[in-house]
């Protein structure tokens, strides 16, 4: 609550409330820690139950997943770039990456919708088996966060427009840039759980 | 979408019919006195959009006596039918759906409430700050819990009630054995409260870790702070595990997935570890908070320091990694291999440990002290005998090859009662008469607070007593009747004798706020306890702003030695500096109707609506990124003015209470 700065520190640490909304946040991570482990918990669990229906290496295709990572890492790595110009006080270049982010993101949910597509259109819905509930769970709650985070970023894109770089904006954009990190590591941890032990299984 | 409209409100029980009638009254009535005495605005400033920790404490507290009236009411019947055998009062529908609102009304929507409110109205204050870390989400918290419980209850008349008990085991909690909407209730409700719950928990770990006053290190904070801490960081460690679980319960039963369905490889006994991963630790969420009012209220009518500071709070960290280990010991009889019922089994005794250190360092507290027997402290002395009774059969229930006699009897309901009850309940009796008068700035009337502590503690023994004897006997929990063969029939009419003991124990408690609030002495001063923390040590009740100035903390018990040393000195204007303090908003509320209206849709399973009025709640979020309302500050002369009035007025011609 309290209004004092200290300009000593980066931009979104200066105020004791940002410092807290900082700290918060990484609590919040933990939760969703919590929450992806449960889900990776379940998938374990159900992973090989197929009641007769497709196994991972009948309907996984191994290019689309492929790129699929390729472009979320990269939008990682773009997000880190964007922070970088932010600690630069460099609105344009951090706006730049953040919209190149969000672009890659945006690919990313595309070429995830079309292999859920894919899937249902072979027959393999998330009623068929609980391997393939658990799957679409697991990986539709990734897809959901993803999602909120482009709109979520968004509007941040909006208020750093209107307002320019201020504590507020720049504590907002670096806590996005947390949670855009932390996507980044499930997938890591989706990709080689779920696709590559799939496969070799 | 196979809800038919003519199944809409639920019909025929003359029961459910008359409190749609007095609902529906109820609901009339209190909206024409608010509009009558003009106090939609009062309502709206200063309750419904507040964001003071202290306010949303007393919201929390109200809902959770609110709720305990509804959960008790269900514990009544309940006991009314098995008062006699072959009881036709309930039939056996009726009875699962009792049972199981009982179990989640008293657990989620009463212990959690009371205790939170408690932890949103005192730790702030204990720490001596101004508020929580983020006021707002606190607000949310609250709203998101109201949503959560209202949604829950509305389930009586509106659709049918949850009837597959409170932990609503798969197969039978799922579609194939349960068609009805009741367990939609169970699986919707609960998530809108969990989520509140879980930013409860975030907001009290960074407040507690950022928000101490200067001087005030993690090993100086008073106890109840302490708990309060461990127990928001295991809220953000359990409650995830809940979302997911209902989450996935909402898939099975509304999208036709298999996670817990017998069918297409799903696996039933998932659910039961998914469920028990969060509820164990739930229970500790519970009870530790409680276990910090003890100590506090303890060393306070003590008169002493508390025993064992550090073995207390080694023993909370304990508890709380041990909650985490110990699940499987609710089902040791559904086939586990003997290895791992041994580990639970030990683990579970383990937890005896660190529980039984806390008990005798609470008898080392009192020891020698010049104890003085206000209610408050009659509640905590009360809680030691009786908690032991349900600790001691914990350990029995703990090994598991005994558990195969224990299992699903009356035993196991009289231990989790015994443990319960005087652990959570009497814990918060005890903090509503000791924590009242900074509450409200007058204190329940004491002699009303004796009868309702001997009712309700002699209702709640002669109630639970003699399950245990009738669990030992082979009577199994969760049966809505019984034949007179059983021989049965005595104990569970003692028991239902006691109910209405307990009952009329409660009763006690609402004539007593009621008389307290007519008739108590409004000149009690700022500290009528005499007591240790830094709570006491600002006005009564408490103004907006908390601390004119925050306090400068050396020692534990800081109250107590600034009292002893006399280090309170009177304000100075140089020392008073405005004080920044967050608005109002209206979205926490929002928020609140809009989870309500999509989650109540999808009860209903019109999941295209349901996403229609989410829509709503991704509206909220973003009007709250655009909020950029920066609060406003309290200006010195009013803080000097108000300052002066208690401050001068302090301990003059104040009855001390404690004599």
């Amino acid at each position: 609550m309290s209004a004092k700065v200290n300009a000593a520190l980066p931009l979104e640490y200066q105020t004791e409330q940002n410092r807290m909304n900082i700290l918060g946040f990484w609590i919040f991570l933990g939760a969703e820690i919590v929450l992806f482990a449960t889900l990776f918990g379940v998938y374990g669990v159900l992973g090989e139950r197929y009641a007769g229906g497709p196994a991972q290496k009948d309907i996984f295709v191994v290019k689309d997943v492929m790129i699929q990572t390729f472009l979320l890492l990269t939008s990682s790595f773009t997000m880190g770039i964007s922070i970088y110009e932010m600690r630069r006080s460099n609105i344009k270049g951090m706006l730049m990456w953040l919209v190149f982010t969000l672009l890659l993101g945006g690919g990313f949910l595309f070429m995830e919708v079309r292999e859920f597509m894919h899937y249902v259109h072979e027959g393999a819905t998330m009623q068929t088996s609980a391997f393939l509930s658990s799957f679409f769970v697991l990986l539709g709650t990734h897809g959901l966060h993803v999602t909120i985070g482009i709109g979520w970023a968004i509007l941040l894109m909006i208020q750093i427009f209107q307002r320019g770089l201020t504590p507020v904006t720049a504590r907002k954009t670096f806590i996005f840039g947390l949670y855009w990190h932390f996507l980044d590591v499930v997938w890591i941890f989706i990709f080689t759980f779920v696709y590559l032990a799939g496969l070799v299984m | 979408m196979g809800i038919k409209w003519d199944e809409f409100f639920v019909t025929g029980d003359p029961l459910i019919f008359a409190s749609q009638i007095g609902i529906a009254l109820t609901m009339i009535g209190a909206l024409a006195a608010l509009t009558y005495f003009k106090k939609w605005n009062y309502l709206w400033t200063e309750w419904l959009t507040t964001v003071d920790h202290k306010k949303i404490g007393i919201m929390y507290i109200l809902m959770g006596v609110l709720m305990f009236v509804r959960g008790g009411i269900d514990g009544l019947m309940m006991k009314g039918q098995t008062a006699v055998p072959e009881n036709e009062f309930l039939n056996a529908q009726h009875y699962n759906e009792v049972f199981t609102t009982h179990g989640v009304i008293m657990i989620l929507f009463v212990a959690m409430p009371l205790l939170i409110g408690l932890m949103n109205f005192v730790i702030p204050l204990q720490i001596g700050a101004r508020d929580v870390a983020f006021p707002q989400l606190n607000a949310l918290s609250f709203w998101l819990t109201f949503s959560g419980a209202m949604l829950f209850n509305i389930s009586f008349i509106i659709g049918g009630s949850p009837d597959a008990g409170w932990t609503s085991y798969f197969p039978l909690a799922g579609k194939e054995f349960s068609p009805g909407i009741g367990n939609n209730f169970y699986a919707v409700a609960l998530q809108i409260a969990g989520a509140g719950t879980l930013m409860t928990g975030i907001n009290f770990v960074v407040t507690v870790l950022k928000m101490r006053t200067k001087g005030m290190t993690l090993m100086k904070m008073p106890m109840f702070t302490w708990t309060s801490f461990i127990t928001s960081i295991i809220i953000v460690a359990s409650f995830p595990i809940f979302t997911v679980a209902l989450a996935l319960m909402t898939f099975d039963r509304t999208f036709g997935t298999h996670f817990f369905t017998i069918s297409g490889g799903g696996m039933d006994m998932l659910w039961a570890n998914l469920f028990w991963l969060w509820g164990h630790p739930e229970v500790y969420i519970v009870v530790l908070p409680a276990f910090g009012m003890l100590s506090d209220i303890i060393s306070t009518f003590a008169r002493k320091t508390l025993y064992g500071y550090k073995s207390m709070v080694i023993s909370i960290v304990m508890i709380s990694v041990l909650s985490m280990l110990v699940w499987v010991h609710h089902f040791f009889t559904m086939g586990n291999s003997a290895g791992v019922n041994s580990f639970f089994s030990i683990t579970t005794m383990a937890i005896a440990i660190p529980t039984g250190v806390k008990v005798f360092n609470w008898l080392f507290t009192m020891r020698k002290g010049r104890i003085k027997f206000t209610t408050a402290m009659l509640w905590s002395l009360a809680f030691v005998p009786n908690f032991v009774i349900g600790g001691v059969t914990g350990v029995m229930l703990a090994m598991a090859a005994a558990d195969y006699q224990y299992h699903n009897t009356l035993f196991l309901v009289a231990h989790f009662h015994y443990v319960l009850i005087p652990g959570v309940v009497f814990p918060i009796f005890a903090g509503l008469y000791f924590w009242w008068p900074k509450m409200f700035g007058y204190m329940l009337n004491e002699r009303i607070g004796k009868w309702h502590f001997w009712l309700f503690v002699i209702g709640f023994n002669v109630t639970f007593m003699p399950m245990f004897f009738l669990g030992l006997d082979g009577a199994v929990r969760r049966a809505y009747t019984y034949s007179a063969e059983t021989g049965f029939g005595p104990l569970m009419m003692i028991s239902a004798v006691g109910s209405v003991i307990l009952a009329a124990g409660f009763a006690a408690l609402v004539y007593n706020i009621y008389w307290s609030a007519r008739h108590a002495d409004r000149n009690i001063g700022n500290d009528p306890w005499d007591a240790r923390t830094l709570e006491w040590a600002t006005a009564t009740p408490v103004q907006h702003y908390n601390f004119a100035s925050l306090p400068d903390v050396s020692k534990i018990d800081a109250f107590w030695h600034m009292k002893k040393n006399n280090e309170i000195q009177p304000l100075t204007e140089d020392e008073i500096e405005e004080i920044h303090l967050p608005s109002n908003t209206w979205i926490p509320i929002y928020m609140g109707v809009i989870f309500g209206i999509s989650g109540f849709l999808l009860v209903f399973e019109w999941t295209i609506a349901a996403a229609i009025a989410a829509l709503g709640i991704f509206a909220g979020l973003a009007f709250r990124s655009f909020d950029y309302d920066e609060g406003f500050h309290v200006h010195k002369d009013e803080i000097l003015e108000t300052e002066r009035k208690w401050r001068k007025g302090a301990n003059k011609g104040v009855k001390n209470h404690v004599s």
